[in-house]
């Protein structure tokens, strides 16, 4: 174990701070202006995707690839549940010869915490269970910057199915941090219990929600149907999926975003997708400047 | 031997309404006199200064044995039991094999003959293999010493299993001790449902679960009219419906662990994901506690049952929801009670002996938790000024699935007769 390493990681956005949130936003403005390249070089960073992941992985290997850092990947080939136990032994072995950083998804919530008190190199969450999708946040949070410059007093909905998101998790603390008001909107059987403790309006009709600065849909999983949480995806289009009806009701500067993949037609229609109100291709394009931001933060030991 | 006379202890002896710095007399390991001042030619112990009781009466406790003795033995677990006070503990079927037929009855019995630290009383299994399919020999069992059922942990999900057992097992006058919880409802819940497991992304088990199998149950118990003891409560909801039970005549009694009547789910934002905060019932809210501690106090709730259920360092440390449910309880019992509740004063120290002595003893019928005349010398003592901090090498449970590991505790037991004899002189284990 190399004790001397610093010890930092990034494991939800509940604990980031205002300073560091606007570190974070700084770094990936100035990759994002200058498209450095190859300053880590010499450096490893080790992948543990225990859950299917396109979208993010991808996103995480190009900033790795653009920061010149070698990849790891152990993902195993089916993404299968790996218990901790087996992780626990992986991840000491490959800190033992030299892994600088660790990315990891996995569906066990708290997962990264419970690595990242074992190892002495930095974490980062790449999506916990239901818990924590830092990186996702981040990414939305420095588009929605991008966009609005500030997003002080801005009202945002976000759009689905809540009580399993860990991207709408992390979304409610950055985007509060950030001094935005969120509504949380999807059927009840979507709004997880307690969520009054989180500062929140919760609201179940998307009608109340199509004059607020920012509409997010999240991705409606295929197990919520067989699970008993919605009767089906036409069903719960018929109130909350955002189609070209909606997208006339919508505020002039209302923008449109959403984490991906998109079930197209489910949560959004191709129109309201593909509008100029869309801000989700740039939302992926931030995704890979902001990632690069913070494995370098992480690495430098600055956040 | 074991003749002598304890004096000028504080003994608290709820059975008997004793509370009084008394001597007791013990001639051949039994109780032969509490009086002021003893006059005896037997040798004197001296525990002026300390609290005397019955040796506290544990009705809810896994031992492991057999089949999963790396967690915990027959042994280990009674060391445990009198580390914390406990001279009797009755322990739960959910081994491996189960205990579902006479011969395991006799082989615990056996085991714990041999062993010889303290009084072990078998739970026999109210399913076979825990199944909930099929009856066990419930009779049988009976016979050869079972004195209660219980599929603890296997709630019996089918209603009609459950009205055929209720009426099975009328005639032979045990309970059948209930670990309430719709699976339906709970699984795959890791903890209670609410804000924080909201915040903490983990499955939520809604008190729900519990309470529809306690209404449940309570209903097959009346149309029965056959008794039931209800496992480690742990709602404000589940208090209430058993105090109408109890109001409406209905043969239930019920128990609650100390870590329901001490701790909430919010233990979980302070330390995130800690596994030895993870147990089945999941700990509560306030309100659920509160309603636990009033529920103790005007007699709702008989007994206080740790639920002592050891896993090994290797099986807590892995992700939340993976791991096993439940902790250890049996060293911690007593201090924690005493510093949380007593101190605290929600519950005088009167109430809390007696939710650990007669009072558990007398819903199993064990002739238990006393210091009545002629009753088996079974005594704790305990400095209740001493403070410790409780250390996984200090635990007499080969396991240290403890909520209070490394924190500092009040009230010691110091000494603890079985019969009379010595078995736990604190000093030896420090």
């Amino acid at each position: 174990m190399k004790s001397s390493t610093i010890k930092n990681h990034l494991l939800d956005t509940e604990h980031l701070t205002l300073e560091q949130l606007n570190l974070i936003f700084e770094r990936t403005k100035n990759f994002k202006d200058k498209e450095t390249a190859q300053i880590y070089s010499g450096k490893k960073a080790v992948f543990l995707f225990y859950e299917a992941s396109t979208r993010t992985k991808g996103s995480f290997q190009v900033a790795c690839d653009n920061l010149g850092i070698k990849i790891l990947d152990l993902s195993p080939q089916n993404s299968s549940f790996v218990k901790g136990e087996s992780l626990l032994d992986t991840a000491n072995n490959l800190e033992a010869i030299g892994a600088d950083i660790f990315i990891m998804r996995h569906n066990q919530s708290g997962i990264a915490k419970f690595l990242s008190e074992k190892v002495n190199v930095p974490v980062i969450n790449g999506g916990d269970g239901m818990h924590a999708h830092p990186t996702q946040a981040l990414l939305d949070a420095y588009t929605l910057v991008e966009h609005f410059g500030s997003i002080e007093g801005k009202k945002i909905a976000i759009i689905g199915d809540i009580k399993h998101s860990r991207v709408a998790r992390s979304n409610i603390y950055s985007l509060k941090l950030l001094g935005a008001k969120v509504t949380l909107v999807g059927p009840p059987t979507f709004i997880p219990d307690g969520i009054e403790n989180f500062d929140v309006d919760v609201e179940h009709d998307l009608e109340n929600v199509l004059d607020n600065d920012v509409i997010m849909a999240l991705r409606i999983q295929k197990e919520r149907q067989t699970g008993g949480f919605i009767p089906s995806f036409a069903d719960y289009t018929k109130s909350y999926g955002i189609n070209k009806t909606h997208l006339k009701k919508l505020g002039e500067n209302t923008v449109i975003m959403h984490p991906g993949p998109i079930n197209r037609g489910v949560e959004l229609t191709d129109e309201v997708a593909d509008s100029t109100k869309s801000l989700i291709l740039k939302q992926v394009q931030n995704g890979v400047y902001t990632r690069m931001a913070v494995i370098s933060l992480l690495l430098e030991g600055e956040l | 031997m074991n003749s002598f006379v304890l004096r000028n202890g504080q003994v608290i002896d709820p059975l008997n309404n004793i509370n009084d710095v008394l001597d007791i007399e013990v001639v051949d390991g039994k109780i032969s006199r509490i009086e002021k001042s003893i006059v005896s030619n037997y040798k004197t112990i001296d525990a002026s200064g300390n609290l005397v009781t019955p040796g506290f009466v544990e009705i809810h406790a896994h031992f492991r044995e057999p089949g999963f003795t790396h967690k915990e033995d027959l042994r280990t677990g009674s060391i445990a039991a009198l580390q914390g006070g406990y001279t009797t503990v009755c322990v739960m079927p959910n081994t491996n094999p189960v205990i579902d037929s006479p011969y395991l009855v006799e082989y615990i019995k056996l085991r714990s003959k041999d062993i010889d630290l303290i009084n072990i009383e078998v739970i026999a299994a109210v399913t076979k293999s825990l199944g909930g399919n099929e009856l066990a020999d419930l009779v049988a069992l009976k016979q050869s010493g079972s004195i209660a059922y219980s599929d603890d942990g296997m709630p019996i999900m089918n209603p009609k299993m459950m009205r055929n057992a209720l009426e099975y097992i009328k005639p032979l006058g045990l309970p059948i001790i209930l670990h309430e919880e719709d699976h339906n409802l709970s699984l795959p819940g890791a903890m209670n449902e609410g804000s924080v497991s909201t915040k903490l992304g983990l499955s939520g088990t809604p008190g729900l679960a519990e309470e529809v199998m306690i209404a449940r149950d309570i209903l097959l118990s009346e149309k029965t009219d056959s008794p039931i003891h209800i496992a480690h409560v742990s709602t404000k909801k589940s208090v209430e419906l058993i105090r109408q039970a109890k109001k409406d005549g209905v043969l239930i009694t019920c128990e609650v662990t100390p870590h329901h009547l001490l701790l909430t789910d919010e233990a979980l934002l302070d330390r995130p994901y800690d596994t030895n905060l993870k147990m089945s019932p999941p700990l509560r809210t306030r309100e659920d506690v509160l309603e636990c501690v009033k529920g103790i106090n005007d007699g709702t709730i008989d007994a206080i049952a740790t639920d002592h259920a050891p896993h090994t360092i290797k099986e807590k440390d892995q992700e939340f929801s993976n791991a096993p449910n439940g902790i250890i309880g049996l060293e911690t019992a007593f201090s924690v009670l005493y510093s949380g509740l007593v101190k605290n004063e929600l519950l005088s120290l009167h109430t809390l002996v007696s939710k650990l002595t007669c009072e558990p003893a007398k819903v199993f019928n064990l002739n238990k938790g006393s210091l009545s005349i002629g009753q088996a010398a079974d005594i704790t003592i305990i400095n209740l000024h001493k403070e410790y901090e409780l250390k996984y090498h200090h635990l007499g449970s080969k396991s240290s699935n403890s909520p209070w590991l490394n924190q500092k505790l009040k009230a010691k037991v110091e000494r603890v007769f079985v019969n009379g004899i010595t078995k736990y002189l604190e000093e030896n284990y420090e």
